[in-house]
Order: structure tokens, then sequence, then C-alpha cells
């Protein structure tokens, strides 16, 4: 199945029955997938005249209390910005998909990673935070909806899934797990008070410094705690590494490759994979620098460098952190990559 | 003692924020009275826009939705669109529904989005000080028109109704005012009617109401009802420019 038709089907069965979109290249496929699919199951597909409306449906959806969604791509993402502000600021669930694409601008359709300081450091005005996963297979994009689904509706916050045009459009066998959605109860929801309770008010305004300070305050103990809880990674063939190469999503894939012809050339190479790029996940990094094998990271990007930071941070100048990029929609090789494990000097 | 008038079951008991003479007010009483005699107030869910009446989710007793600066129609949306059964309502001011929001009031619009809007049209932003708003009429001084609206350089006025009056998803659209008594009782039928077409399925309605910003035009209140008249009332003309509710056309499923 095709990566955005199985996240599309993925998300009808973790009871998700509102999406709203708008057309862009290269995540089409999940609009196409649900204006199909929706009409028949008694859901919402809704071909919406911008990005903006179409992250405000959600809004709308969301504060309704149902499981609401849109998909896009990096120029449609930098639109729906605004509306993940106000959904942050409002304590609204709900999954944003990006299917990203070369930038900056409307830089170009083909794959790339260049997102990532958007999607965890800077996705709308304000402080806050989405969840943001980062599968690397067409299966994992699957098992990735219903837990981020789950999690934006247990910590009331927007998730996302970074994705990239190469995940979207690649084809691989999937299987659908037989797991039914368990939507939690939402009491804050605007649906109707219905004369039992009083009225409920969603809202991302206010006015006096001290109650908004309080309020993003109380929402950053809840991402203190999705931070301990709920950050996950993979580590592949770490114990012995001496070099740790960090990658996400497809890159990861590609990595395993270039770890695998290294290891086939006497190169103790390993890979980190963060499945979550915010949280960043922080152990399989931390382990790594305790581990007196590892000589040096390695982070390896569809982007000029953007995790990179991030695995910086965690290492703290305790081992040189090195980097591998390519950008504009191009996808880097796994030769590519083992010519920079060896040029590393790992090739002892 | 027999009670003869009271205060709307549908407004809570909150003291309103708005300026002396502005009728934002009466409006919202107008909207409350229509939820509470339509008996829909507990499953309508209101949604505020940017503006002068951000706040107006403190003074309807019913579920509330903040919205982003333009975008209350396309909430309205997702909200009607979650649960089609509830009386899903926005109330807008003229530079959030006729300049930043004019996509999402075409294309709610255009959609036959079974949702009410509330327009407020008082010809300029009033919460940021009173500049030039897309209503703003030729010749009308504000903030940002100091020598008045040149339409060669600041364009012409947008006509709301009669613009989307030309869509076939509207079923009805029409223009009011809160200037006098017998304006406001129109305009409380016309609101009322609006709400009725929503909950008869019948697409998408919007009420104009042509209204008084006092503060932001430099008049009394009283002035700024005549200015009202003199000025808003000859460029935008009270009345009904369309309605499908008596030719029983059906919203789309």
């Amino acid at each position: 199945m095709k990566g955005n038709e199985a996240l599309a089907e993925a998300a009808i069965r973790a009871g998700c029955r509102h999406f709203f979109g708008y057309p862009i290249t290269p995540q089409t496929e999940v609009s196409a997938y649900m204006s199909k699919k929706m009409p028949k199951i008694g859901g919402t597909f809704l071909q919406a005249e911008s990005e903006l409306a179409a992250i405000n449906m959600v809004l709308g959806a969301a504060s309704a209390g149902v499981r609401a969604m849109t998909s896009s791509s990096s120029p449609g993402i930098s639109l729906k910005s605004e509306g993940i502000s106000y959904i942050a600021g409002s304590d609204l669930p709900c999954l944003i998909l990006n299917v990203m694409r070369g930038g900056p601008g409307l830089g170009g359709i083909q794959p790339s990673q260049a997102d990532y300081w958007q999607a965890t450091h800077a996705m709308g005005h304000g402080d806050l935070h989405v969840l943001a996963f980062a599968p690397s297979t067409v299966q994992e994009m699957v098992d990735t909806v219903m837990t981020a689904f789950d999690l934006a509706d247990k910590y009331r916050m927007p998730a996302m899934i970074l994705a990239d045009g190469l995940l979207g459009q690649m084809m691989e066998p999937v299987s659908f797990p037989e797991v039914e959605p368990h939507p939690i109860e939402k009491p804050w929801a605007a649906c109707g008070h219905g004369g039992k309770r009083p009225h409920n008010i969603i809202n991302s305004l206010y006015l006096q410094p001290e109650e908004l300070e309080q309020k993003v305050r109380e929402r950053f103990e809840r991402y203190e705690l999705v931070k301990a809880n709920e950050a996950r990674e993979e580590e592949y063939l770490t114990d012995d590494a001496e070099i740790v190469v960090v990658a996400y999503g497809a890159t990861a894939r590609i990595a395993k490759s270039a770890i695998n012809a290294a290891r086939a050339e006497g190169i103790k190479a390993g890979l980190i994979r963060p499945i979550t790029v915010w949280p960043f996940p922080q152990k399989g990094i931390e382990k790594a620098c305790q581990n007196p094998s590892v000589q040096k990271f390695l982070a390896v990007e569809m982007s000029m460098g953007q995790m990179v930071d991030d695995v910086r941070l965690v290492v703290n100048g305790r081992k040189p952190v090195d980097f591998y990029g390519r950008t504009g929609g191009i996808i880097p090789s796994p030769a590519e990559i083992l010519a920079k494990i060896k040029s590393m000097g790992g090739a002892q | 003692m027999a009670i003869v008038y009271q205060k709307p079951k549908a407004l809570t008991d909150a003291t309103m924020h708005y300026c002396p003479g502005c009728t934002h007010g009466i409006i919202h009483k107008l909207v409350a009275e229509a939820l509470t005699e339509l008996n829909v107030e507990d499953h309508a869910v209101g949604v505020c826009p940017v503006g002068c009446s951000v706040m107006a989710y403190n003074y309807f007793t019913c579920d509330m939705v903040e919205a982003p600066h333009g975008r209350a129609p396309a909430v309205a949306t997702g909200l009607k669109r979650a649960i089609p059964s509830n009386v899903v309502f926005t109330y807008q001011g003229d530079g959030d529904l006729a300049a930043i929001g004019t996509a999402e009031t075409v294309h709610s619009a255009t959609r036959g989005e079974n949702i009410t809007i509330i327009f407020v049209n008082n010809a300029i932003y009033g919460m940021t000080g009173g500049q030039m708003a897309p209503t703003t009429l030729p010749g009308q001084v504000t903030q940002t028109t100091p020598y008045g609206r040149d339409t060669n350089t600041a364009g012409y006025p947008v006509r709301v109704c009669e613009m989307l009056s030309t869509l076939d998803g509207v079923a009805y659209a029409t223009r009011v005012s809160v200037d006098s008594v017998p304006n406001i009782k129109k305009a409380k039928e016309a609101i009322k009617k609006a709400f009725q077409t929503q909950i008869e399925g019948k697409g998408f309605s919007i009420v104009e109401v042509l209204s008084a910003c006092p503060t932001n035009w430099g008049l009394t209140p009283v002035e700024a009802l005549q200015w009202l008249r003199d000025n808003m009332m000859p460029y935008y003309p009270l009345g009904v420019y369309k309605d499908k509710t008596a030719e029983g056309v059906k919203h789309h499923d």
C-alpha cells in the first residue's frame, strides 16, 4: 500500500471521521483516499478553500470533541502554523500530517526533512510544542497514527506526523492491527451543554499577563510529563559501536544500509533513530556518551542540519558530533553515508 | 408583580466591556433572545471573532469557541460537521469577516454550510482604535484614512450581502440596522429567521447588522445613530437580499 493511503486508512481505523484538507504535492493521496472513504462511513471529507481554513475546521471539530485531522506538505504547514498555535493555546487535540518537501518558499516537490526546526521548535507563535512523530516505514506510519491520536487526547495537544515525500509515495506491504479506537471523555468540549453543565469556552486569549503566564506554565508542566513518558527511539548495533549515526524517518533506513555496509567492511557503526522528534529522545545518546567504545556521532538528515542541534545539546561537548546532509529534495545514498563514515576515521 | 421584560436567559450576568453607545450590547441581546425563544441555547455553539466582540464568549450562556482572526466560519464549519444537530453561529465584525476572513466567508457561503453568521458592520476597526475597514465609506475619516477614504488608493467598500447573494449556497442573506426601535424589532426577526433557516437545514444564513461605533467615529451615541442613518444606510440599503427559505430548498447531505 502507498504510504499516504496507508496513513489515511490508519486514521480512519483510529476513529477519525473528520478530515479537512487542501491539495498539495506530495500528500495528495491522503485527501484522495479520504474523499473516497469518508462518505461511505458517515464521516466528513471537506476540501477547504485554503490551508488556513482547513486547520481552523480542524480547530472547530476538535473543539466539538471529535478526532479531527488535516494533512499537508511544507508550504501548506507554514500556512497552518497560525491555526496550530491557536489549537495548542486552546489545549485541543488533533492530528496534522506533514509530508515534507524541499524548501524554503515553494522549494520543490521531492522528499526533504527541512521542516524539523519548524515541527520541533517553532510550530507557531508563542510558547508551545506539538507532539512530533517521525516514522521510518509505511508500517510504522500506520502504527503511529493511533498512538498520535491517543496521546494528543491524553495531553490535550496537537500531534504531528513528520513524514517525507519518500515515505508518503513509497509502496510497502502493511498490516492494520485489529485494535479498536479508545476515545476518552472530553468534558471540556464545546458540544452543547444540554442544560447539564455551565457553558464551556474554548479560548486562547488571556489579557491579564499573570493569568496567561499561569496557563502557559500549566501547559509546560504537561509538556514535562510528555518528555518524561513519551520519547521514543530505536537503537541498532550501538553496544559496540565506535561511530553512532543519528537519523530519523526515511533517512534512518538509508543510514541503516550504510551501517550494514560499514560493518561488512569491519567498521563498527551503529544507529540511534529518534521515533519522536519532539520530545527528542535522550536516553540512547546519553548511553552512547557514556559508552567508552563510542568515539563520534554523525547526524544524517535531508536538510542542511537541523536535528544535529538537538544531538549536540544532548552530547553537550562530551564527544565530537559530525553532520552529513543533502537537501533540496536529494536523497542521500547509502554509499555517500558510508563514505562519510569512513572519512570520520572509522576504517581502522 | 408580573414580569413584563427580562434579560434573555442566553445572556450571562457578566458586565459587558463595550463602550457607551456601542450597539454590540443590543445585538448580543437580540441573538440571545433568538436562541432562547427558539429553545436551542442548550445545543448552540457560538464562535467569536477577533475584534471588539472577541470576548463575547463571556456573555453568551451557550458553549463558545474563540477563533483566529477571520477564521470563524471555518471554525464553525468544523463544529457543525462534527455535530450537525447543534446550532452553530459566528459573531463577526467587518474587518474580521470582510477583510482577513473574506475567503472563509465566501467559501462557507458557497458550500451552503448550514451555519448562521451575525455580521456586525460599523464601517471601522473598533478594537485597534479606529482604522479603515473594508466597509469604511468613501471619504470617511479614520485613523488610517486621515484625509478621508480615497477610493483611488484605498478602493471601495464591500457590500457583503449583495456579494454573497449571488452564491447558490446562500439560503438567507439580509441587512438590518439597530439604529431605532422599529429597526431593532426587524433585526430581531431577521436573526430569528436566520437561526430557523439553519434549524430547518436549509443552508447558509447571514444577518448583516448596521451598527454604531461612537468612540471611533468621534460622535456622541445619538449623533452616531444619525450618522449611521445619513451615511451608512444609503450605501448599505436595508432589506432581504436572498431568501430561499420560502422555496423549500434542501441543504446538501
